[in-house]
């Protein structure tokens, strides 16, 4: 599936639900249940420093794909990684530097993304782009 | 709730009826507004003040032979009478107004700088905000000067025999906040200020904490510089007040060049202005000066010991309904304390605690306040802050702890 598929799909199961409750709780199950990356990448030079929670992320290169693996220290913040990492991992470096997080906001969780928030986040899709330039030299 | 009502030495009721922003809703909740330790909200006296200055009598101050100027100096001028009123200060030229705490403190660190050498010891505590912290460490940096703390207790208090062991003659300065902003404890600054003294090194209080609950006497604390910020006391943003004992502020080198600071300009030669406006340069915040003014008016028309006998209930009660709650660990347990709990509940990040009550209208702090020695004394990332105001109410106190308890059973 492409970037874009996927990111539909998500704003389709995101649809089924009525309030924000049944987001978070969505959110919740979605960070408690995803082994997201193996404990030992889970080391400072992986650590994307947001001012409250802490994100890390590895990246690994499968053919022409690029594979991502992520955490976080807080449960919420880590439903919003999972959706990010299933959404950019396992895609095309290209594809990645061009996506866009609309579906964030359509899915209700465009506070989540703002700048400000102190959430790491931000930072993290920066990294993964980060990531997704670096590989694409190396392909080319 | 509360068989407590009949005992309120406050009418909260009419109280919030001055605040106009405690009306409003957030996600279509009440507001309940717990982070006052971050800043407070502004009653509509002090509203109207500002609303009054821009349309009645906008203009620069001490410069202009008009009627306009003439009155907007005289209402600045009289907002620094009313604060130095307040503190008890001996003359209003130790008053001088700053964009705020942190402003007033880097202008003493940076005044500072001449008055130490290499090898010369300061001294701040271990429950400071980074503002207290990391214009000492500049200040250390630039002098050779070193930088001794005073460590803390579980209890979050201050270790006094560590202190008064860190105490020679080598100190030359001590820095500590008269409340701490992560935890709420009161130090005691009475014990701090005597001892600096008798070792002949000056000592700054941060009482942007204090000033809240606390009316502080600063002649008869006899401490050289006590800072503030105005919008923690139902004053706007963007102003505050550095106090420093005449003796020092004649002393200490301007802060900043510009306009009004100066007495004489020639390019040989600038002779700078009498205190206070030798501290004070370029065109200051006229309009929150005088709304600062009209915020002391305000406090104290409700009465700081009413707001501290009301805020203390508010604190026993939310304390006592919150450790009912399993799991939940309080920092900062000492008998000295202001309206703040900082606490956490087990194996919740703070930050998934704060998100969730957001959505049910509660505004609390999560992080680490700005005091990041102090978390990492817990070895904790932070901790969920709630700190109340004497305009918060015990049935506010009720849907915070509601508000708690779903996000709990959400997280676990």
């Amino acid at each position: 599936m492409t970037i874009q598929e996927i990111q539909e799909e998500i704003v389709d199961e995101f649809s089924m639900f009525d309030d924000w409750m049944q987001r978070y709780e969505y959110m919740i199950e979605l960070g408690k249940s995803l082994p997201l990356i193996e404990e030992k990448y889970k080391v400072e030079e992986n650590l994307i420093k947001g001012c409250q929670s802490k994100v890390w992320v590895h990246a690994d290169l499968n053919g022409d794909k690029l594979a991502f693996s992520a955490d976080s220290d807080a449960i919420i913040t880590k439903g919003i990684v999972a959706i990010l990492i299933r959404t950019y991992s396992n895609q095309h470096p290209t594809a990645i530097i061009e996506a866009d997080n609309k579906f964030i906001d359509e899915i209700g969780l465009k506070e989540h993304l703002s700048p400000t928030r102190a959430n790491g986040l931000v930072s993290m899709i920066k990294q993964l782009k980060m990531y997704a330039i670096a590989y694409q030299t190396q392909l080319d | 709730m509360k068989a407590v009502a009949n005992k309120l030495p406050l009418d909260i009721e009419t109280i919030r009826l001055d605040f106009p922003i405690l009306k409003r809703k957030v996600n279509g909740y009440p507001l309940v507004y717990l982070d006052n330790a971050a800043t407070s909200q502004t009653p509509q006296q002090v509203i109207n003040v500002i609303v009054d200055y821009y349309s009645n009598y906008n203009a620069n101050i001490h410069r202009g032979v008009h009627s306009l100027s003439q009155e907007a100096t005289d209402k600045y001028e009289s907002a620094r009478k009313k604060i130095q009123q307040h503190f008890n200060v001996a003359n209003s030229h130790e008053i001088i107004f700053t964009s705020g705490t942190t402003h007033s403190i880097n202008l003493v660190a940076n005044g500072f700088a001449q008055e130490l050498e290499k090898g010369d010891e300061v001294i701040v505590s271990a429950l400071e905000h980074h503002s207290n912290i990391v214009p000492w460490q500049m200040l250390c940096e630039k002098t050779g000067a070193i930088l001794k703390v005073i460590p803390m207790t579980q209890e979050g208090e201050l270790d006094m025999d560590a202190f008064h062991k860190l105490l020679s003659t080598k100190t030359k300065m001590v820095f500590v906040n008269h409340v701490s902003n992560a935890l709420g404890t009161v130090n005691p600054i009475e014990e701090i200020i005597e001892a600096t003294h008798k070792v002949g090194a000056a000592i700054l209080v941060d009482g942007a904490q204090a000033a809240p609950h606390i009316k502080a006497d600063l002649q008869a604390l006899d401490v050289d510089f006590y800072v503030v910020s105005a919008h923690k006391i139902c004053g706007p943003t963007g102003v505050g007040m550095l106090y420093g004992k005449e003796k020092w502020l004649n002393k200490l080198p301007p802060y900043q060049g510009g306009g009004e600071m100066i007495a004489t300009v020639s390019f040989e030669k600038t002779t700078y202005a009498e205190l206070p406006h030798k501290f004070e340069a370029g065109t200051p915040n006229i309009c929150g000066g005088i709304a600062f003014g009209a915020a002391i008016d305000y406090m104290n028309s409700i009465g700081f010991e009413n707001i501290a006998a009301y805020e203390q209930q508010l604190l026993e009660y939310a304390t006592k309904e919150l450790l009912e709650i399993e799991g939940v660990k309080i920092y900062g347990t000492s008998k000295e304390k202001t309206a703040v709990i900082s606490f956490n509940i087990e194996g919740i990040h703070p930050y998934d605690i704060g998100t969730i009550v957001d959505k049910l209208g509660i505004a609390l702090r999560t992080g680490h306040h700005c005091a990041q020695p102090i978390m990492d004394f817990y070895k904790i990332p932070g901790t969920v802050r709630a700190s109340f105001s004497f305009y918060n109410t015990f049935e506010e106190v009720d849907l915070f702890i509601a508000a708690i308890k779903k996000a709990k059973t959400m997280l676990q």
